[in-house]
């Protein structure tokens, strides 16, 4: 297939000349990424998997020694393991949720005639492009008890945002929110410029209500993009390390991420914690998969 | 049903003029055309009267009221577009029950179906009721777009250029078919189109409309044999009525540039059509006719054979001449004839400002 979509080399250009054929040159672009992939990607997910299934430390000399099942048995029945999955899974909800409908509703807002509408998206994009421990930095001191400003503006007096074990998760969720609404609102508004707008028209000469209109015409033309984005941002929550980690370090805001390594860098459990990433790959895999299928489901109607 | 007026409406988008000083009157129940070149303004027109569009000056009415701050869904009109616009993922029978569905006025389920599979049935599209719109072919999705419109009982219906996207044979078919649904309705009909074709045949009523304005209203007939000027005359028709440059000399007409003459004796009289005033001879191509012993030598540039007839390019000098001939008539290209025009039928059109002298007056 490829060689048929190959143009032939104009026998006037200087890599002619120098005895270059087609295949060369594809070569020459292809084979660099290629070995960068195996050795920096395809290489340590096979040896990482075989380090699961033996009981490796990285910090004894002690050789490795084939222990089977028993790292992945070990986990499975760990109730620790779960309740982090079950922290995880907690953040993932809310997180994209409010990503979600915070991102929809401000694209939604973006999208018609406003003054200054470009400089206002553009704006509206900046916490994106963020580094993500800056935030959790800057994030760590509006949320500060004493000084903080978000408890001097809504009044809340000395509330313990990140101490506080049942509030800490959702103040991480918040600032994930805060951050990656801009990327859902992005990917939202540019769904919503592609509804024609004579379908709009059409709807209004029907004399469809908004909500009418927005549930039937525009949440059905959006929903594939919206989609898109989700499975984005759901992959990215699931797999969360620096916010949460650098914002707190409360028990319960413990997701997979945080314990995977403190098993592998703080524990020094190499060879469980290979398991536990597994695992934890494996799980990414399944919740895309059935996005992936939903989304097509939902380009095809 | 409805009567549409719209007097003396304007609209500017920014530093463009779309209309000036437009003045339209479409009485109960008319077929009305209005045809015009791309960018004339038609569409504009079409969207003032169904609300999605203000007019920058002048005002709309329907039935006597001025409707200048109602909505589309007030002014309960349907819109059929040339892109269709019928709602994606949607199947055929979603799409006709959707403007039923509407919290404005409720309408029964069982009244829904019924107007549905009538709606259906008249433009035989029950077949594909339960089909996904994206499924259908052009000439279906447009009958499904006029079923959504008639479906709805709405007192005015706008078409814009609804047949244009069509092939030949289809939109001839559906132009028949609309002009028959609009019979068996007797409701108010705006149809917009560029072609000359469509508006001859379907319109009760066509106005022509260049660059913004109205140039001329009237039958189809009157359109067609008494234009008001030399774009209405040049506009109309297919192939359009020849144009010449001249003047009258003894009730003779002769031609300027070309040094031809006609006769004209016993020509329409009108006032104004003085000797040597600057003229545009106006003459239909069917009124041109081929004749031994007629007064004009031409040679014959070029033939189209369009089955029931044959137009015939002459070239008299370097000036060109259309004529419609019965299509057994032998000609060769190149070969000289002879022909003279029906005087009766002459057009006089001022030559400066290219008004028709019978318009004039």
């Amino acid at each position: 297939m490829a060689t048929a979509v190959m143009t032939t080399l104009d026998p006037k250009s200087r890599s002619a000349a120098r005895g270059m054929s087609d295949l060369t040159i594809r070569n020459l672009f292809i084979v660099p990424t290629i070995v960068f992939l195996i050795v920096f990607n395809i290489f340590p997910l096979l040896y990482s998997l075989g380090y699961s299934f033996t009981d490796f430390r990285a910090s004894s000399a002690a050789p490795a020694t084939f222990v089977g099942l028993q790292n992945y048995r070990e986990l499975l029945n760990d109730p620790f393991i779960w309740s982090n999955f079950a922290i995880t899974a907690k953040y993932v909800i809310v997180s994209v949720v409010g990503q979600v409908i915070v991102g929809f509703g401000v694209a939604l807002l973006l999208n018609r005639d406003i003054p200054l509408k470009g400089l206002l998206t553009t704006l509206l994009l900046l916490p994106m492009m963020l580094s993500m421990a800056v935030v959790g930095l800057f994030w760590k001191l509006l949320y500060d008890p004493s000084f903080g400003i978000i408890n001097y503006t809504l009044g809340l007096g000395s509330f313990e945002w990140l101490s506080n074990p049942d509030m800490a998760l959702y103040a991480v969720a918040i600032t994930d929110i805060w951050m990656w609404s801009p990327f859902v609102m992005l990917l939202s508004l540019a769904g919503l410029s592609a509804v024609p707008k004579h379908l709009y028209e059409a709807a209004a000469i029907d004399r469809a209500g908004s909500f009418y209109t927005f549930f039937r015409i525009t949440l059905p033309l959006v929903a594939p993009i919206l989609m898109i984005a989700i499975i984005f941002r759901t992959m990215e929550a699931f797999k969360t390390f620096d916010l949460a980690y650098i914002l707190t370090s409360q028990p319960t805001t413990e997701v997979i991420s945080i314990r995977l390594y403190k098993m592998a860098f703080q524990e020094w459990q190499t060879g469980r914690s290979c398991a536990l990433a597994y695992i934890v790959l494996i799980m990414i895999l399944a919740i895309t998969n059935i996005y992936v299928k939903y989304l097509n489901k939902v380009k095809e109607r | 049903m409805a009567h549409i007026q719209l007097k003396n409406i304007s609209k500017t988008f920014g530093n463009h003029t779309a209309l000036t000083g437009l003045n339209l009157d479409i009485a109960d129940g008319e077929f009305f055309v209005l045809l015009g070149e791309t960018g004339a303004g038609k569409t504009t027109t079409l969207r003032m009267v169904a609300g999605l569009e203000k007019p920058s000056e002048g005002q709309v009415f329907i039935d006597g009221v001025d409707v200048a701050n109602w909505g589309a869904a007030e002014r309960d009109v349907a819109l059929v577009l040339q892109q269709y616009s019928l709602y994606p993922r949607y199947t055929v029978r979603e799409n006709l029950e959707f403007p039923l569905k509407s919290k404005i006025r409720r309408i029964e389920p069982d009244e829904i179906k019924t107007r549905v599979d009538r709606v259906a049935r008249t433009l035989r599209i029950e077949h594909l009721l339960e089909r996904k719109t994206d499924r259908l072919s052009g000439g279906e999705m447009q009958r499904v777009s006029i079923g959504r419109a008639i479906v709805r009982k709405p007192r005015v219906f706008l078409m814009d250029e609804p047949l244009s996207a069509l092939d030949a044979k289809l939109r001839e078919a559906l132009r028949t078919e609309l002009k028959n649904i609009q019979m068996n309705l007797g409701q108010t009909f705006l149809f917009v189109t560029h072609d000359q074709i469509e508006a001859m045949s379907m319109g009760d009523k066509v106005g022509v409309l260049n660059h913004g304005r109205i140039v001329q209203t009237g039958t189809p007939y009157e359109i067609y044999n008494n234009p008001r000027d030399t774009y209405v005359a040049s506009f109309v028709g297919s192939p359009p009525m020849n144009l010449i440059d001249g003047k009258l000399v003894n009730g003779r007409a002769v031609m300027a540039p070309l040094n031809f003459e006609l006769p004209f004796a016993g020509g329409a009289k009108t006032s104004g059509a003085t000797d040597g005033r600057p003229l545009v001879f106006g003459i239909r191509p069917e009124d041109v006719y081929l004749e031994s012993g007629a007064p004009v030598e031409a040679r014959v540039h070029d033939v189209e054979n369009h089955g029931v007839e044959k137009i015939l390019t002459l070239r008299v000098g370097d000036a060109m001449l259309r004529a419609t001939v019965p299509a057994r008539t032998d000609v060769e290209i190149e070969q000289p004839v002879r022909f003279a025009w029906d005087p009766d039928k002459v057009v006089l059109f001022d030559k400066a400002s290219g008004i028709s002298l019978r318009h004039a007056g």
